[in-house]
């Protein structure tokens, strides 16, 4: 339904761009919920501004690439051609809620207005379309909440707000980048829940951005580990736990601390990340890779397919057919 | 446990007055918190934002005046002390905080942020002496001693969160409160800082009050943790104890949320566990009372005190289990 081709994002001049996000591709179909994980500064969230055409002005641009939604590139569209042309079906969540809230509007009015956006529909009609959605987001107590300011409402609470004002447009595709991460680990459960299930009941897709593998564990179906701006490693969720083929994968799974626990010391991975533009000939990874050899220095790996839909970008994957 | 206890804190209570609305209430951050730490243990705090678990370590070192209680370090007492007791104290116990951007003086070298203590207390001989105080503590965080004329724009997280460490370091303390010291580096970061941490330990003999809503990262570090919700602690026990059988509900929920990194261990079914009330509407009875599952008539009305159970030091404050 959404397919992402080769979407390259620069900063800088026209003539010596900076890629910040280089040649990723990536296709999420109805129902299904793609994991985008790697740590800061990988790029995953400009991919996920890009694909919404949000990204801020001036600064990043689309370079190359293209993303197709319902076969129409809409990284051609100005955002209110995509509303017009009934390409706004795409939607997004934030990590932190209150700096998307207006805190001076009550709740039910910001909802009604995304409802009067994307529906025609105004007054009493948008309220009342307003507090069901408030329900569809299992808020406690819906039609008390519609006349309540954001900062009245707990983290939780405002994240199930910006839910619903997402909802609003009835979004084919949902990309929420990391929406429970300043959230405390019994409340993001709850909404980690609420996510899987609005998946299923509305048939929608979800694009879900996260630094934490525990979160991609228990809510992905596939998953793209994102490193210095490329997608490494693709796969369904239980392949890439059980048997991980690029270095990184699971050099990251190896240091989280739950992750064999009776080991004395946690394992890391040396070294830091290449900045953007400073990217040595070669394999990204390659600096910091424990398998690295002379090739991955010298040459781009390729990207293979170790199994079926088991993507990834190494010369040297990790695939000795054994689980961990 | 049984060991002496290098830093013994009872019965601390310390509240905050806010403004609301104009009107002024006091919100109970911490209410009755009892910990003792054994030398060279390392015990943790975990508990969810708003707990209190950061206005604890404040309280020990200082930060924060308590409304009642005691803390007493090798047997003397921390809230009264003054002059050269206080300067004493806080030489011994010191802290290491979460934000290692916020932290550090960004006009500030990175040398003479980490020879401040040392500085202000004359613990340095000569200018040669100092250096290599600095290029020692430098090394032994896992830094280049020419970090020292470098400044904190030029550092990664991950580095400047050792700097964090260094400063606490020099001179050698007896105890050092880290709060959140890991919570916003990256996951392959936050492994390289959380090794440090218990090399140093080990070579320095520190005692360490570790800080963190993180129960992975608790579970790898301390031996004994404290469960802390609004205020108060839940339960207390040996880490393993508390990660593999929680005995409070609310250790139990936590425990539960955890997103664990297996596919094959998802969470199933809708978890509704509501929210924490607001602190400044606290529940008469056990805090906990509006999302407990097995809650009575009980702990609406009476607070349930911390009580031992079974062997092995573990305590829990709670009516029905």
């Amino acid at each position: 339904m959404l397919s992402v081709r080769d979407l390259t994002v620069s900063l800088g001049p026209e003539h010596a761009p900076i890629d910040i996000v280089a040649g990723v591709s990536f296709a999420l179909a109805k129902g299904e919920i793609l994991g985008l994980v790697g740590e800061s500064g990988c790029g995953k969230s400009m991919t996920s501004l890009a694909v919404m055409g949000l990204l801020p002005q001036p600064g990043p641009r689309v370079r190359a690439g293209q993303v197709m939604l319902d076969g129409c590139d809409v990284t051609r569209l100005q955002p209110w051609q995509r509303v017009e042309a009934g390409h706004g079906r795409m939607a997004m969540i934030f990590q932190e809620p209150m700096t998307s809230l207006n805190p001076v509007r009550r709740i039910g009015d910001q909802i009604a207005e995304a409802v009067r956006v994307h529906e025609g529909i105004a007054g009493a009609a948008a309220l009342s379309r307003a507090r069901e959605l408030l329900e569809l987001v299992r808020m406690p107590d819906p039609k008390m909440q519609l006349s309540a300011y954001p900062h009245q409402l707990s983290g939780g609470q405002r994240q199930r707000v910006m839910i619903a004002i997402a909802l609003a447009c009835r979004p084919q595709v949902l990309i929420a980048d990391e929406p429970t991460t300043a959230l405390d680990v019994t409340i993001q459960v709850q909404i980690l829940g609420l996510l899987r299930e609005l998946c299923n009941r509305l048939d929608m897709a979800i694009l879900f951005i996260t630094h934490d593998m525990g979160v991609i564990a228990q809510l992905a179906d596939r998953v793209s580990v994102m490193y210095a701006g490329r997608i490494v490693e693709t796969a369904s969720v239980d392949a890439l736990f059980r048997r991980p083929a690029h270095h990184y994968t699971s050099g990251l799974m190896d240091c989280m601390p739950s992750r064999n626990p009776s080991a004395r010391r946690l394992p890391t991975i040396s070294g830091q990340p290449p900045a953007p533009g400073r990217q040595a000939a070669g394999c990204v990874f390659a600096s910091r890779c424990v398998a690295v050899r002379d090739l991955c220095r010298a040459e781009s790996p390729p990207r293979a397919e170790v199994s079926q839909g088991h993507e990834v970008l190494c010369a040297f994957p990790l695939n000795d057919g054994e689980p961990r | 446990m049984n060991g002496n206890a290098i830093l013994d804190v009872r019965d601390l209570k310390v509240s905050f007055g806010v403004r609301r609305a104009g009107r002024k209430h006091k919100v109970q951050a911490v209410d009755g918190v009892s910990l003792r730490l054994a030398e060279g243990e390392v015990l943790g705090i975990v508990g969810e934002s708003g707990c209190g678990k950061t206005t604890v370590g404040r309280s020990i070192v200082g930060l924060t005046r308590p409304d009642g209680g005691t803390i007493s370090f090798k047997g003397g007492d921390v809230i009264s002390a003054r002059g050269g007791g206080l300067r004493e104290m806080r030489l011994n116990v010191r802290m290491v905080f979460q934000d290692p951007y916020a932290s550090l003086n960004p006009r500030r070298a990175i040398g003479d942020a980490v020879a401040e203590a040392g500085d202000i207390n004359g613990f340095f001989k000569s200018r040669a002496d100092r250096r290599a105080a600095i290029d020692a503590t430098l090394t032994a965080v896992g830094l280049d001693p020419s970090f020292a004329v470098r400044y904190p724009y030029e550092l990664s997280g991950g580095q400047r969160q050792r700097v964090g460490i260094a400063r606490a370091i020099l001179p050698t303390p007896s105890i050092v409160i880290a709060d959140e010291p890991v919570s916003a580096l990256d996951v392959s970061v936050q492994a390289q800082v959380l090794n440090l941490m218990m090399d140093l330990r080990e070579q320095l003999s520190l005692s360490m009050l570790f800080i963190s809503h993180d129960l992975g990262v608790i579970g790898r570090i301390s031996s004994r943790v404290a469960v802390m919700y609004m205020g108060r602690i839940v339960e207390q026990a040996e880490t393993r104890t508390v990660l593999d059988h929680p005995l409070h509900p609310y250790t139990q929920a936590l425990v539960a949320a955890i997103p664990k990194p297996d596919p094959s261990k998802r969470i199933q079914g809708a978890i509704e566990t509501g929210e924490p009330p607001s602190l400044f509407r606290r529940p008469s009875g056990c805090a906990y009372a509006p999302r407990c599952p097995i809650a009575s008539d009980r702990c609406v009305t009476n607070v349930p005190e911390l009580r031992s159970v079974g062997a092995d030091g573990r305590r829990i404050a709670c009516h029905n289990v």
